[in-house]
This record gives C-alpha cells, structure tokens and sequence, in this order.
C-alpha cells in the first residue's frame, strides 16, 4: 500500500487553543477514508490542513513521501488537490466556467479544459447546465457542480467537507450512489469528512473517529462499527444499546454477564469480576411474538414495549427486558406482531453479536 | 416667486443652447471628481481587500476608523490638505494649492474611505471558505484576491456610486483648495455658490440643476445594474 | 451572457475614466503655465462679484503670460493670507487694516488703484427715516434709535470693517442687540438677505448695483465723504516670504495702476448699469478722493 498523504505529531493552534493534536494518520491510495466525530471535533480543520489550506504549528504532513513543510510546497501540493466545501461555493458565472476555473488556474490548454469540462459534466449528469449561470441552480444541482469542479482537476486526492450536509434525502440518495459510483471509476484517493454514519457505512472503506481534535479510534469500516473500543465510538457509530456490565462466569470464552441483574450470555476475553460495557446494536435484534418457537440465539428475553417511533422506512422501538433495549423493526413485521406500546414481545440476540469494551469506571 | 420661475427658463436657455461657460464647468466637474473617484478606487478597493482578507492585532480599531472616515466633513478634509500644502507647509513644495490636482486631492481623501469601508465590507460579507475555495482550485493569492473582487462587483460598483456621488456634490473643500478660480478651478458646486453670492440665480439653478440630472444619472445607472444582476 | 454584458459595462466604464484621466491630465497641464508663472491674487469679493476681473485679468494674463489664481475672500482673510505668504498679491479695501499690515511689514509698495463708495441701503418704507441724509452716523443713529432691523456682513471683510468704523463714529455698540443681525456671508448674499427681512445695510455701490434688479432696496443715504470705498494692490513682502512670486505680484500691481487699465475701471459697468461702478484714482492721494 502506498500511502498519498500522512501526518506525523501534527499539533494546530487557533487562538492559543489547541484544535488539532493527531499524532498519527495515513491515507493510503486508492482509499476512501471518513472523518466522523461530533460538530467541533477538528474535521474540517484536519481536511483543511491536508489541503494545504492551513499551516500547522508543529508536526510534519508528507505528501507521496516528501514533507510539505514550506509555503511553496503547500502552494505545490495544492494543486494535486482538490477541496469541496460544505457549501457549493460557486462563483458569479456560468456552470462551465465554474467548473473550468481550476484548469484554468492550473494553466491547461483550452482543449484539455473542454475536454475534462465536459467529462465532468458527464460524470455528474449535468452537461444540461453548462450554459445556466451557477446562481440560479438549485441545492442539488450546485453541489453537483461543485463536485464536478473538483472532479475536473484529475485531483490525486480529493477532500470533502461534509458534502451532502444541506441537500434533502432524494438529492441526497442519488448524489451520494453517483459519488460511490465515480469514486470506484476513477480510482481517486478520497478523504470524506462525514456526520452521518450511514453515508459513512456506504462511501467509506476506512474511518477514523475524532472528538477534540484527537483520534479517538481509526480502522476500517467493519472494524469501527462492529468493534468500537469505547462508549464515544460506539455511541457515535449507531450502538444504540450500551449497558454497563459485570462479568460473572467465563467458561472458555462464553461469558454470562450480569446487567442490572439479568443475565445475558456474550463470547470474549474477559475474566470473572472485569467490568465491561455490553454494545448491543438495534440489527442484531430480533423481535418476536411472546411464546418463542426454537431460536440458536442463546438470549431470549421478555421485554415491555415502552415506545414506538416512526422513522423513515423503520419503527424506532424502545424496550424494557430489565435493561432498556433498542431495536428496529420493519413496518409490517411491527403490524405482525400487533405490537403497540405496553403491549410484550420476545426479544433474542445471538451471544457472538454482543460486542463487549472494557469498562473503567 | 417670479424670481424663481425666471431663473428656471434661464437655466433650461442655457442648458439647452449648450452656454460654453456652463458646459466647461460641467466637464471639469466630471473631470475633477471622476479623477478623484478613480484614485479612490485603486487605493479604497485595495486597502479595503487587505484589511478584509488578512488578520493583525487592531484590525477592530482600523475597521471603526475607517467606518469613521466614511463621513469625514469635507470641509474638515479641505482645512487639513490646505494646511498641508500651502505654500509654507510641509508639502508646499509641490505648488498645487488652488489648482485642480489640489481638489483631486482633498476629493479622493474624502471618496476613499467611502470606497474602502464599502469595499471591506463587500468582501467580507463573501463566504468565509470562498477564499480557501478559490485557492484550493491552484489560484495564487492575486488571483484569488481578484476573483475576490469580481465576486463583489455590485457592491463595490455602489461604493464607486456613493464615492462618486459625494465628492461631487462637494464644495467645502473644493472651494478651500480650488480657490473657485474661473476656467480653471471652478466646479459645478463652487460656482452654485458664488453665483448666488452675485445674485446671478438664473446661472445658480442651471448648475444646480445640472449637478441634480448627474446625481440622477448616477443613480440610475447604478439601478440599472443592480437591477440587472437580480435578474440573473 | 449577462455576466459577459455586465463585465463589459465594468470594463468599459474603467476605460472611460481612464480616458477622462488622461484628458484631464492633458487639459491640466496646458493650462498650467510654468511655476513661477503662477500669480496668487488675494481679493474681496466685489471685485469679482461685479465682473472687473473676469475683464481685466484675461486682459493682463493675454499680455504678460502670467496665470493668476484669484482667490476671492474677504479683504481680512485676504490680508491674513498675505501675512502667511500664501498670497503674492492683494487687491483689498479695508485702508485701516491695510496700514495695520503695512506697518508690520507684509507688504510692500502699496498703491491706490480705485474708489467706488459704499452706500446704506434699505426697504422703500424706510422705517428709520433716514433717506437723504448726509451724515452716515446720522442714519445709523435714526436706525439704532428705531430699532430697525440692520443685516451686517459679520464676516471681517472690507465692507464689515467699514461698517464698524462707522457704528464707533456714530457712539453705538449695536453688536448683540436684536434689531442687529450678522450674516456671515459675501456682499451679494447680505443684499439678499436684507432684501428678503426688509432690512438696512451697509454695501458697495457697485455690488448693489450689479444685483439692483432683484433687490427691492433702495439707496437712502449716498455722498457722505465717510462713506468712501477705497482699493489699494499691495505687493506681498518676499524678503518675508521667499516663495512670494516677487516679479509675477509686480507685474499685476503695476498692471491695475497702468494708464490703460485705468481706463477700463473708468468705464466698466457704463454700458450695462448706466453709470460707473468703480471711479479710477492711480496715482492720486486719498485725502484728495471724493472731493
């Protein structure tokens, strides 16, 4: 793997504040990599830094293996980069000239501007604009071209602000399978600042969780969703079930665990007597009428039902089994099981899919 | 009454048959202030651009001080430029009191700060990230500061207007410092003046009437525009 | 499109002004004549009020090639100038303040050009009943005594200067009391004003005329040998002030006492107002004037 961008002890003041302190990050090639962590935790900042747009107070960025470590080599590096901020941030012109500016600052020929112009066009099914001047485009249709000018620089390595932040979700939807879509054609190293995980779960292949202008945890996808090292991670990454725990037994790695006085069976490394957090996430859930038939999950648990909540396709709902429990269920299944609430229902889920993090408090 | 209505038909008999001395008035009007406002211009619209895009320690107090400047008395800018090159002052050298360049002078000190607090305030209303943006895409920090300001036309198109429109419908400084020397120094606004010091009223409307059609002609060309990029 | 047409707008505006500019730059400088060439010339306004020296200076600058700045002030100011060295030459008529300036060594070679003479002036109901009158203390007493409004200059000018003279000869203090108003303003404005309020005023004959037809004042008291308007060029001392422009104040000085262009001042405003407005008195004595 060749990494295109890596930072080392990299510490950025604004103020006297200390806003960015990564000891340690790669972007390989050919990756697509998701910022995620809560408002304020350094994204932006981050991506700006990559970009070259700002200018760290102590550390070192290399960029393809050589430091970029003076003005002149940011000004450089920025030009095998491109930049797209959380707003479109068109300017005052046509849709093509937009999109051209940044060939043009980059000095290519008037043909290869039409050239990638158009392709760029293309790739974001918006060649019906080229002509329209860029102040009278719609949300969706801005953030399109401002991706496509992005996209028109053949960049190496292509940065995103929170892209889809302010479009609504059919725009959204579509934008983001057309992004997948030409990030896998054309290969570009990406780094994606995120808040949503399931953008995050449907563009990223790795992810690096921050809070404070820190990374918290980094890995793959899989990795941080299904493993979450702590209670901030695996709250951020959509874990809407964590309960604090104390081991009981452990017969060869099968733990019962004890919870609020229930027990519940989980497979780990941890001894009798640690206190763990249990992650227990709304898919592993099963949700079934109250006599049972025969299930493989070792956790079968009786739960009131204390609210429902329609979400968009989904029922968001809130269970009490002696620890409170969240699961969703689709709006069928929920007619299915005439469940409303205070009404009961069984609840069950496989021993292997609880995900267990030490506890320290 | 009569008064008024006979200096009425007398201006219109002189604006209509073009009366040279009037016409030459006019002109160096639009000479002396369209100079004035084109040097504020360069110096307003780029200092404004600086004090906008950079950050220093006191950049608060320059930003009221120029705010302050947009409302600077004329009179108080004719004293000072008086004082300054008068024949024994410290530029007294240069020999430009009570010459054009002397009013162009007093009228760009006067039409900068409306420039520059314009300007200023014209980009930084601009999207913060608009610059980092721009220089994302391989702009040097001159391209980016022009496309900058490109971006910010409108309003700086009215801060040329208001600049415009102020220094010439000056007189406190331009009398100060022109002298109202006929043929030579005399404005649209220091010759309103004399003539009605003389009594001369029919002359005095005419140019007040002249100095009313280009301010509304200032205005309207301003509107056209503004009206224009609206309906983009 | 739009954005090309209005780009263009912008363009070709700057470009207009850029030519303005230019023409500006090329109108200044061929109407600027060489430094020293430059005369400033420190005046009241009536004299450019009435028009002399629309008349005479071309006459002068055609001739010599000198280019004179007039400024036209009041003689106080134009007098404080010339004691700054901000003016080469004063064309004043304020003769008290004059010695004053003399005396402290501001000038030099002053010379008698012109008289006209001042007049009081007031509504044709006359409250004060000063009309024919030969005595100007006279009248100012019969105005003070009527409480009739009088509008003063206010403005330390030569008229102003007089007029105070004349309220000291008369023993009244007039200034603050409520019949007593100041303007501030030039001569022709003060005519207006007392016109508009159905006052008195003192003024010069020849800016009264000038202005006669829209006035509604008539002359009430004229001839009194106190009443005299007297204009003296004074040549600013360049020993005191270097930069005085010594010949180019010499050249004008010499130019308002020659022979021809007392006879120009002999007869301007003949033709347009039927009678003289300023009487040429080169060469004579003061005590000799009005006699």
């Amino acid at each position: 793997m060749n990494p295109v961008l890596t930072i080392q002890n990299l510490i950025l003041r604004r103020g006297g504040i200390t806003v960015l302190d990564i000891s340690e990050l790669t972007v390989e090639e050919g990756r697509i990599l998701a910022l995620i962590g809560p408002n304020g935790a350094g994204k932006s900042t981050l991506l700006l830094t990559m970009a070259g747009l700002l200018k760290p107070d102590q550390g070192k960025l290399y960029y393809k293996g050589s430091p970029v470590d003076t003005n002149a080599r940011r000004a450089h590096m920025r030009r095998s980069v491109s930049v797209v901020f959380q707003e479109p941030l068109l300017i005052n012109t046509s849709v093509y000239n937009n999109i051209a500016l940044g060939l043009k600052f980059r000095h290519f020929s008037k043909d290869e501007i039409k050239k990638n112009v158009d392709a760029a066009l293309d790739y974001f099914g918006i060649s019906s604009l080229a002509k329209r001047s860029a102040k009278t485009l719609s949300g969706g249709e801005a953030r399109r071209v401002s991706l496509a000018r992005a996209f028109a620089l053949k960049p190496e390595l292509i940065l995103m602000d929170e892209a889809f932040s302010s479009l609504d979700p059919p725009t959204r939807e579509a934008l983001i399978d057309d992004l997948r879509h030409i990030l896998k054609e054309t290969e570009i190293t990406a780094v994606l600042a995120l808040h949503d995980r399931e953008e995050t779960l449907r563009l990223a292949q790795d992810v690096v969780v921050m809070a404070e202008g820190k990374i918290i945890q980094s890995g793959t996808t899989s990795q941080i969703f299904s493993h979450p090292e702590s209670e901030f991670v695996a709250n951020f990454v959509g874990t809407e079930t964590i309960l604090a725990g104390v081991v009981e037994t452990n017969k060869e790695g099968h733990l019962e665990i004890s919870i609020n006085g229930k027990i519940i069976e989980a497979v780990g490394n941890f001894s009798a007597g640690d206190k763990i957090y249990c992650c227990l996430r709304p898919e592993i859930i099963t949700v079934s009428p109250v006599t049972p038939g025969i299930s493989s999950a070792r956790n079968v648990l009786e739960a009131k039902v204390l609210k429902i909540v329609r979400q968009a396709y989904l029922y968001k709902v809130f269970l009490d089994c002696g620890f409170p429990l969240v699961a969703y269920i689709t709006i069928p299944s929920c007619d299915d099981l005439g469940m409303c609430e205070h009404s009961f229902v069984a609840v069950s889920f496989k021993a292997t899919a609880v995900h267990l993090m030490k506890r320290n408090k | 009454m009569e008064l008024i209505v006979q200096g009425i038909i007398k201006a219109f008999e002189l604006l209509i048959s073009f009366d040279p001395e009037v016409m030459g008035i006019t002109w160096l009007s639009l000479k002396i202030s369209g100079t004035a406002t084109f040097i504020s211009l360069f110096i307003g619209v780029s200092t404004g651009t600086i004090v906008a895009l950079t950050n220093f320690p006191g950049k608060k107090l320059v930003i009221s001080l120029i705010n302050t400047g947009m409302g600077l008395p004329p009179v108080v800018v004719g004293l000072f430029v008086t004082i300054l090159i008068w024949r024994n002052g410290p530029l007294g050298f240069l020999d430009i009191l009570y010459t054009p360049y002397a009013m162009i002078i007093a009228q760009a000190i006067i039409a900068t700060p409306i420039v520059m607090g314009i300007s200023l305030a014209a980009i930084q209303n601009l999207p913060p990230n608009l610059r980092l943006q721009i220089l994302s895409l391989g702009a040097s920090r001159l391209q980016m500061v022009w496309i900058l300001v490109k971006e910010s036309k409108l309003p700086l198109l009215a801060a040329v207007m208001a600049g415009f429109g102020g220094v010439i419908s000056e007189v406190g400084a331009s009398i100060m410092v022109g002298g109202n020397i006929k043929g030579y120094s005399r404005v649209l606004t220091t010759a309103t003046v004399m003539e009605t010091g003389k009594g001369n009223f029919d002359v005095a409307i005419a140019l007040g009437i002249i100095l009313l059609l280009l301010a509304f002609l200032v205005n309207l060309f301003l509107t056209q525009v503004q009206q224009r990029q609206q309906q983009r | 499109m739009k954005m090309f047409r209005s780009s263009k707008v912008i363009l070709t505006l700057m470009t207009a002004v850029f030519l303005l500019v230019l023409g500006a730059a090329n109108v200044f400088a061929a109407k600027q004549a060489p430094k020293q060439k430059n005369i400033i010339l420190a005046t009241t306004t009536s004299t450019q009020d009435t028009g002399l020296l629309d008349t005479l200076i071309p006459i002068f600058e055609k001739e010599t090639g000198y280019f004179v700045k007039t400024i036209a002030v009041g003689s106080g100011q134009a007098m404080a100038m010339g004691q700054k060295g901000e003016a080469d030459v004063l064309l004043v008529h304020s003769p008290d303040a004059e010695k004053k300036f003399m005396s402290e060594g501001n000038g030099v070679n002053r010379r008698l050009v012109m008289h006209n003479d001042f007049i009081i002036v007031g509504p044709a109901s006359d409250p004060a009943k000063i009309k024919g009158l030969k005595s100007s203390a006279e009248a100012l007493k019969s105005i003070a005594k009527a409480n009739a409004l009088f509008v003063s200059r206010g403005d330390n000018s030569g008229t102003h200067a007089k007029e105070k003279t004349l309220w000291k000869k008369a023993q009244i203090d007039a200034e603050g009391q409520k019949w007593y108003q100041q303007t501030g303003l030039g001569m022709g404005q003060t005519l207006n004003v007392a016109a508009e309020k159905k006052g008195y005023t003192l003024t010069d004959r020849g800016t009264y005329l000038s202005l006669k037809k829209n006035l509604g004042l008539n002359i009430l008291v004229e001839g009194d040998a106190a009443l005299l308007n007297i204009y003296h060029v004074i040549e600013v001392n360049a020993i005191k002030w270097p930069k005085v422009n010594v010949n180019g104040a010499k050249a004008f000085a010499d130019f308002m006492v020659s022979k021809r262009t007392q006879n120009i001042i002999k007869t301007f405003g003949v033709k347009k107002y039927g009678s003289p407005l300023f009487f040429p008195d080169a060469g004579k004595k003061v005590e000799n004037l009005g006699k």
